[in-house]
């Protein structure tokens, strides 16, 4: 048994929610304390949002003006410097964590385990593979300290009436500089986040268009909910990469979510299953989504829509 | 001119429906179609047109697997790809080891770049490409959507969580690429022809002083979890009285 250091994920101001939903795989495991650690350019407000998770013993806040840009190669040497005092490393299953934890683990020369849904002990775990057509049960050695990744959909966020201690670290490592942010364009507006909603809606390919989508906006903008889409619609250019649920896109756990004009392809269906409402609407009885959906209704969306919009007002 | 060096890896089909083995060993893959990782096809693609465009002197694709792996090769060789090496075992390989040994035929090789797809749709780790990047000591342009070339520098868009990230990296450097790179040529018959008489070289761990090491075991397999069947509902009446016998709205 040993400590557990979990990596935040943040944006400069504030911690993303997959920090919290981490915390809550660290404490199914074993342990000895669970510290997270803050990688920021000034790091104040987000440790005290860290310290305050449930569970928290100590928030280790390493500032440094290097870590403004959140760089798999700038932050993965100083968590190697961090990593001494503990047996399992834990990031979230999200694009920074996919991006950052594989470059720390080879750091460290030890192997990784992806997407963990389930604890089965302090060094045994399930997680899902073949776009979830099978969950495996991976163990690993005792004698290596343990990467991995978080499947945040699989976990609840901790709540927030922890009293954890903040420990200021120097920043120790050397950095390289081969590495540099340019910029980030962030598509999404002032609509819920897709991985934190409690309802989504999204739409497929039987949108047809970029303009049609906007029957799924207004909808969703209805209701409060966040919105999402298949591969096929990003693929064909009727909304931006970062609203692509499923295997390669998003895995969301939302309360409900409502899939309108996806057949529901199991690289899709990965993406969703752990919703806990899933509403079907498709015009074909036979489309695959209507096997994992609760509740399911045969139909022309352009019909449907409007009038579901109509019938909440 | 640089050489670019992509990684394929032979994975159960895209469209294969994968199931797991009765007794819980692992997934049915006999008699099951082979393809190469789709990802990794993309990254073939993405190095091609670079070469097309004459920015880069030659391809060379690589696989770490069973001897059957020397099909996914020769598609590549088909695509377009100069040579190929193949890695051969028959051991399992985890994203560690393979790693390493795409590291060993870098120093053989010296590439200005190295290309591979985000993830391999058969363990769906995305480990490889950001394991390579920290043990060469180089940059990791991964989820990758578009890569400009600029002599020294890469300026490579990163498919993110929150939209689209731009970052520069210093080559030599890994990418990992997604989904809406490009799209795939198909091969031609008469490529296939040709991709035969084109060099595909067969090492193994030994020869390039590597350790295949083993550091998780797979225990188990199991089909994951059914969700209850639903009920149908007529209207959007209906539906929406469901919902709200849920509390949903």
């Amino acid at each position: 048994m040993g400590r557990i250091l979990v990596i935040a994920e943040h944006d400069g101001a504030s911690l993303n929610a997959s920090t919290a939903k981490c915390m809550a795989c660290a404490t199914a495991i074993d342990n000895e304390g669970i510290d997270v650690a803050v990688l920021s350019a000034d790091g104040a407000a987000i440790c005290d949002q860290a310290a305050a998770l449930s569970g928290v013993a100590k928030v280790l806040k390493v500032d440094h003006e290097i870590f403004a840009s959140q760089l798999a190669a700038t932050l993965a040497p100083q968590i190697v410097e961090l990593a001494s005092d503990y047996s399992h490393i834990l990031g979230p299953s999200t694009t920074f964590g996919k991006d950052l934890m594989p470059r720390v683990a080879a750091l460290l020369g030890v192997a990784q385990i992806s997407d963990i849904m389930e604890v089965k002990s302090a060094y045994s775990f399930q997680r899902p593979i073949y776009a979830g057509n099978a969950i495996v049960t991976v163990d690993a050695s005792p004698e290596r300290k343990l990467v991995a990744t978080v499947r945040t959909a699989s976990y609840k966020a901790v709540s927030s009436d922890g009293s954890g201690t903040i420990e200021a670290v120097e920043a120790g490592a050397s950095f390289p500089t081969h590495t540099r942010l340019v910029e980030i364009k962030a598509s999404s507006g002032d609509r819920p986040d897709l991985q934190t909603a409690a309802k989504v809606i999204s739409g497929g390919r039987a949108l047809a268009s970029e303009e049609n989508f906007s029957l799924i906006y207004s909808l969703a903008d209805k209701i409060g909910a966040g919105v999402g889409a298949s591969r096929a619609a990003v693929d064909a250019g009727y909304v931006p990469n970062d609203m692509q649920v499923g295997q390669t896109g998003k895995i969301i756990a939302p309360d409900l979510y409502v899939a309108i004009g996806i057949s529901g392809a199991i690289q899709h269906l990965t993406g969703i299953k752990d919703a806990g409402t899933i509403v079907a609407i498709n015009k074909d009885p036979e489309a695959p989504i209507f096997e994992v959906a609760d509740i399911g209704l045969v139909g022309d969306l352009f019909e449907i829509v409007p009038e579901l919009e109509k019938q909440l007002g | 001119m640089q050489k670019i060096l992509v990684c394929l890896k032979r994975v159960v089909d895209y469209n294969v429906r994968v199931r797991v083995k009765p007794d819980g060993t692992g997934v049915v893959t006999d008699g099951v179609k082979m393809s190469v990782n789709p990802f990794d096809e993309i990254a073939l693609e993405e190095a091609l047109r670079i070469k097309e465009r004459g920015a880069a002197s030659e391809v060379i694709v690589m696989s770490i697997g069973s001897a059957e792996a020397q099909q996914q090769l020769r598609t590549g060789l088909a695509m377009g790809a100069d040579r190929a090496i193949l890695v051969e075992t028959d051991e399992v390989v985890e994203p560690l080891s393979a790693a390493r040994a795409m590291l060993a035929t870098i120093e053989r090789e010296q590439p200005g770049v190295v290309i591979l797809g985000k993830q391999a749709i058969d363990d769906d780790n995305s480990q490889t490409g950001q394991m390579l990047a920290a043990l060469w000591g180089r940059p990791q342009a991964t989820f990758a959507s578009e890569v400009v070339l600029d002599g020294e520098t890469a300026t490579v868009t990163r498919e993110v969580d929150a939209g689209l990230e731009t970052i520069a990296v210093d080559l030599p450097a890994v990418i990992t690429v997604d989904l809406r790179m490009n799209e795939p040529r198909y091969v031609k018959l008469p490529d296939i022809m040709k991709a035969k008489r084109k060099p595909l070289e067969t090492v193994s761990f030994s020869d390039l002083n590597v350790e295949n090491e083993h550091h998780l075991t797979t225990t188990h397999f199991a089909p994951p979890a059914q969700r209850e069947k639903g009920v149908m509902v007529e209207d959007v009446g209906a539906l929406i009285q469901a919902l709200k016998d849920k509390g949903l709205v």
